[in-house]
């Protein structure tokens, strides 16, 4: 996109002045390497009172960005440190925040903001810790990072930060450019987008949890979720970028059945899926399971989804709740139940989508998804595991995990 | 003539195939928590009632979530005996299912609070796996039947609960739809209508209460029931009983056309007598009943409208014989009597006092875990009061020392060394589950009491009983009309003040100021108990006290709740 030349006559300014606001080119170019300022316009959190969740849904302005989006992309989030995490940095290295640094590629700036907006203080790596020993020559460092204390390694990781480490092992603190000298780039964070561009034009919403726990008697937090529950407020600005995601795609067909599995906040996409379709119309039936801890406190978009079952946007809508009852029941659980008919809407040819936790969700659901097409297709293990592999190959098992 | 429509209710049993609805249905969609306004009613008739979180509701809306739905369960336990397998099942299920406490109720049953509408099926399951049910625990049907759990005399009592048994079982709704819904009963293909041989379709015109007393106790509140047997002992035999009918509690704000009634004793049955008896008075409401008004649905209107005598004629015609006179009889007080009692067969009876009939544990007080505990070495049975409270009953002299150790390890055995203001007290759930719910109840009766137990103490009466009770709403499920003290709720913070009930329950009270605020109640009471201590005739109970001094005027009969109320009543 070419960047208009200034107005500079009357008849150019009035041509700009016509086009609606949404649809105007901006002067400037947005994207990952110009983050859009987004107006922050909505916040609400998801979980009612009694929860020990807390899923915040956002809803940001993308007008006069140029930026668009398609259910199934991603929007990145630039966060900042919080001010607690940079004062723990800042007393672990025994500085004030108030000393001159130099940031690559951006110049020279006080510390504090450094540490606030460039650098990730947070996350120790083998990487970090290398440089840390490095500067501090300390012993007891070098151990863990010996070839034969893989394991010792990992364990001091666990729930620790770089200021943990910097307490630790550079008792005596540390000069500023040292200090910034450990850190990587603050890293912008995807989260999956949670709106459909056709029913919130100029918007773009996600579903986010925060990221909160305990760890060696302190609390900890995510970056990124807890930058936007407690630092940006309504009418706040927020750094974003889009990010496509080509491999989750609503089908092009509009009459295509759709079966999406979406615990917790995995639910983001499925909720611009469905307002997407809800829109188009057309008619393609639609299958949203979700699960969560509690059904009275965690239920996200409730009232959202029975609109969308009224209006039939959303076709079937089963849930799977795990604390409720002395046994977890998640989301894989209701496929077992609901797989006759799963099977059924797969030989119509469905398209099944996941997304959500990686580590567990993922392989649960993937191995309840063989389950079902093999008691329903009467088939054997491998030969139902073949009907799942050709599901992906024909792109009609998308997963969007993390 | 015009004809007077049916109320709502009416249509809502006759389409509903003998209760089943679209209970099934509503059941398996998830995607609400709440059953639809039809099926809400029917369920009552299955022993659950749909309820919402009302301290969350202003809130939901936000997060984009309905109303915090969940269902109180309430399982009948006829007489309020209940078996320690029993029991540990309830506390099992309080902590699964339910909200982690455990309601006793004022008609001797147990209630659950919290269940969401996934488990729902799964809790009344279990409950009736547990050899309880929860059938007819609500609705237009007979409910509860209650007997006073009465550990002096033991061998009456064991005649006494049968009976309640029997009742109970005689007067359950027949309709299989109970099983079909809950209990993964078969659907019998039947051309055959199903069969409700007492009830019919349509069951009755509104609730039903059947109790049974034992003199000198009338803890079971026989005066507020519909139906009522007095037990007749003679020689420490059961000969019999008297009947009373047309009790109930039930009223509208501004409503004068409603009000509570006492019963009104009408005859004698001998003991085997009492089912037959029972069934043929719940025919005359099934037949003669209000199903127009819902308002006006109660037996105690039936037998206002037609009187006494009328209704007795028609019982004896139903019967076939005829009830004889009454015999005398005498109840001393409606209240519990607390710690450890020993019957005629040497076994021992704990009354643990249980405010406001919630078992729960705090942090200072483990009542539940305490309980729990006593259920598994307890071989005897638990009894619910009609006060809220519970008797840990038929402990055998070799046990007794055991289970005192539990009371005293859980710091149960001293839960009666309170005012007596306070042992005498009852209060409905109210708020935050209670749908109808004007006031808090549950939640405030005790800190009113706290209030006023400086005043007793100042005024010398701290072992003085005098009956207190709190409703959140006219319905009256706590029994407040005929108590010496009643707060009945109008609106957030603000209730009527009632006095001059009858100690023993038998008489009911008046309106003595209408709706005041809580910073009112001791302003209010202070002068009254300063008053009462002073000048009160020897023995003379509260109740009667306040009548005999002018503060209210007596009231006779339902019909005159309305009437003889002062002036400063209304000055508000």
């Amino acid at each position: 996109m070419k960047a208009l030349a200034p107005a500079t006559h009357s008849g150019i300014t009035e041509v700009v002045q016509a086009l609606p606001a949404a649809a105007a080119v901006p002067a400037v170019e947005y994207g990952k390497k110009n983050p859009f300022p987004s107006e922050l316009l909505e916040k609400v959190l998801l979980n009612g009172e009694g929860t020990t969740k807390e899923t915040w849904h956002y809803e940001l302005s993308l007008d006069g960005s140029g930026l668009s989006y398609e259910p199934g992309d991603a929007l990145a989030v630039v966060p900042v440190n919080a001010p607690d995490l940079v004062e723990g940095i800042l007393k672990a290295a025994k500085l004030s925040g108030s000393e001159s640094v130099e940031v690559k590629g951006v110049g020279n700036k006080v510390l504090a903001d450094a540490l606030r907006e460039d650098f990730d203080i947070t996350a120790l790596s083998r990487a970090v810790l290398t440089k840390l020993q490095g500067i501090s020559g300390s012993e007891k460092l070098a151990a863990l990072l010996a070839d034969d204390a893989k394991d010792q390694l990992k364990d001091y990781q666990w729930g620790r930060w770089i200021e943990d480490a910097i307490r630790d092992f550079a008792t005596s603190g540390l000069e500023a450019a040292d200090l910034v000298s450990i850190f990587r780039k603050l890293p912008p964070r995807l989260y999956s987008i949670a709106s459909s561009p056709l029913a919130h034009p100029g918007e773009v919403h996600l579903t986010v949890a925060s990221v909160r726990y305990q760890a060696h008697g302190q609390g900890r937090k995510g970056v990124a979720s807890t930058y936007l529950a407690d630092l940006v407020e309504k009418g706040g600005q927020v750094p974003v970028y889009t990010h496509q995601n080509k491999n989750f795609r609503l089908p092009t067909s509009s009459d295509i059945p759709v079966i999406m599995v979406g615990p917790g906040t995995g639910v983001a996409p499925f909720r611009a899926f469905v307002e997407h379709r809800g829109v188009l119309g057309k008619g393609g039936k639609n299958w949203l399971f979700f699960g969560d801890q509690r059904y009275t406190y965690d239920f996200l978009y409730q009232t959202e989804w029975q609109e969308h079952l009224k209006d039939g946007h959303l076709s079937k809508l089963d849930v799977a709740f795990s604390r409720d009852q002395p046994e977890k029941v998640y989301v894989q659980n209701r496929m077992l139940e609901r797989g006759k008919e799963l099977y059924a809407w797969l030989q119509e040819g469905a398209h099944f989508y996941v997304c959500g936790d990686a580590s567990r969700m993922a392989s649960d659901v993937h191995e309840a998804l063989i389950s079902v097409v093999e008691k329903h297709g009467g088939f054997a293990r491998d030969v139902a595991e073949a009907y799942v592999e050709d599901l992906k190959k024909a792109k009609r098992y998308q997963r969007d995990v993390y | 003539m015009s004809e007077k429509k049916l109320s709502a209710n009416e249509g809502i049993k006759t389409r509903s195939n003998y209760l089943r609805g679209t209970i099934a249905e509503g059941l398996a969609d998830l995607s609400t928590g709440s059953m639809s306004e039809d099926d809400q009613q029917l369920l009552k008739f299955h022993g659950t009632y749909q309820q919402d979180d009302r301290d969350l509701r202003n809130d939901r809306r936000k997060h984009r979530l309905e109303k915090a739905y969940s269902f109180m369960i309430r399982i009948r336990v006829p007489g309020g005996v209940a078996t320690p397998h029993q029991w540990l099942e309830v506390d099992r299920m309080a902590e699964q299912f339910a909200n982690g406490t455990i309601k006793l109720t004022t008609r001797q049953a147990f209630q659950f609070h919290g269940i969401i509408k996934t488990n729902l099926k799964r809790t009344i399951k279990e409950i009736n796996q547990s050899a309880m049910d929860t059938v007819a625990a609500c609705g237009d049907v007979n409910r509860n039947v209650m007997c006073n759990p009465n550990p002096y005399l033991s061998s009456v009592h064991a005649e006494v609960l049968r009976a309640a048994q029997d009742i109970s079982t005689h007067l359950t709704p027949q309709t299989r739809a109970y099983h079909e819904i809950w209990l993964d009963g078969e659907k019998i293909e039947s051309t055959e209508e199903e069969q409700e041989p007492i009830y019919g379709k349509t069951y009755l015109p509104r609730k039903f209460k059947i109790t049974i007393a034992v003199p000198p106790s009338n803890d079971v509140d026989i005066f507020a029931n519909c139906l009522s047997f007095i037990a007749i002992v003679e020689d420490g035999k059961l000969v019999g009983y008297n009947v009373a009918v047309g009790g109930g509690m039930g009223s509208t704000h501004g409503n004068e056309a409603t009000y509570p009634r006492i019963a009104d004793v009408i005859g004698f049955c001998t003991a085997d007598q009492i089912v037959d008896v029972a069934e043929k008075v719940v025919l005359v409401q099934r037949d003669f009943g209000d199903r127009t008004d819902r308002k006006h649905s109660r037996f105690k209107y039936t037998v206002d409208d037609r009187g006494p005598d009328w209704i007795l004629a028609k019982l004896n015609e139903y019967l076939g014989y005829e009830l004889g006179p009454v015999r005398p009889y005498e109840f001393k007080d409606n209240g519990d009597r607390f710690g450890w009692v020993e019957d005629e067969y040497g076994n021992f009876h704990y009354t643990l006092f249980v405010e406001g009939g919630r078992v729960l544990d705090t942090p200072s007080y483990a009542m539940r875990t305490g309980l729990r505990e006593i259920a598994k070495i307890h071989d005897g049975d638990f009894r619910l009061t009609a006060n809220q409270n519970l008797m840990i009953a038929n402990v055998s002299a070799k046990k007794r020392s055991e289970v005192e150790a539990l009371l005293e390890k859980y710091g149960m055995h001293h839960s009666h060394e309170r005012s007596a203001l306070r042992l005498a007290s009852i209060a409905c759930v109210a708020l935050p589950t209670c749908g109808l719910a004007l006031a808090e109840a549950e939640r405030y009766l005790p800190v009113v009491i706290t209030d006023l137990e400086e005043e007793l103490e100042n005024a010398g009466l701290r072992h003085d009983s005098i009956t207190i009770r709190m409703t959140g709403c006219p319905n009256g499920c706590g029994r407040p009309f005929i108590s010496e003290i009643g707060f009945v709720g109008r609106g957030p913070d603000r209730y009527n003040l009632y006095l001059g009930g009858g100690h023993a329950g038998q008489r009911l009270s008046k309106l003595y100021r209408q709706d005041i605020t809580s910073d009112q109640i001791r302003t209010l009471l202070a002068p009254i108990f300063q008053h009462y201590a002073k000048e009160r005739n020897p023995g003379e109970h509260f109740g009667d006290f306040v009548i005999r001094t002018g503060y209210v005027a007596a009231t006779v009969q339902g019909g005159d709740f309305h009437k003889n109320i002062k002036e400063e009543a209304f000055k508000n």
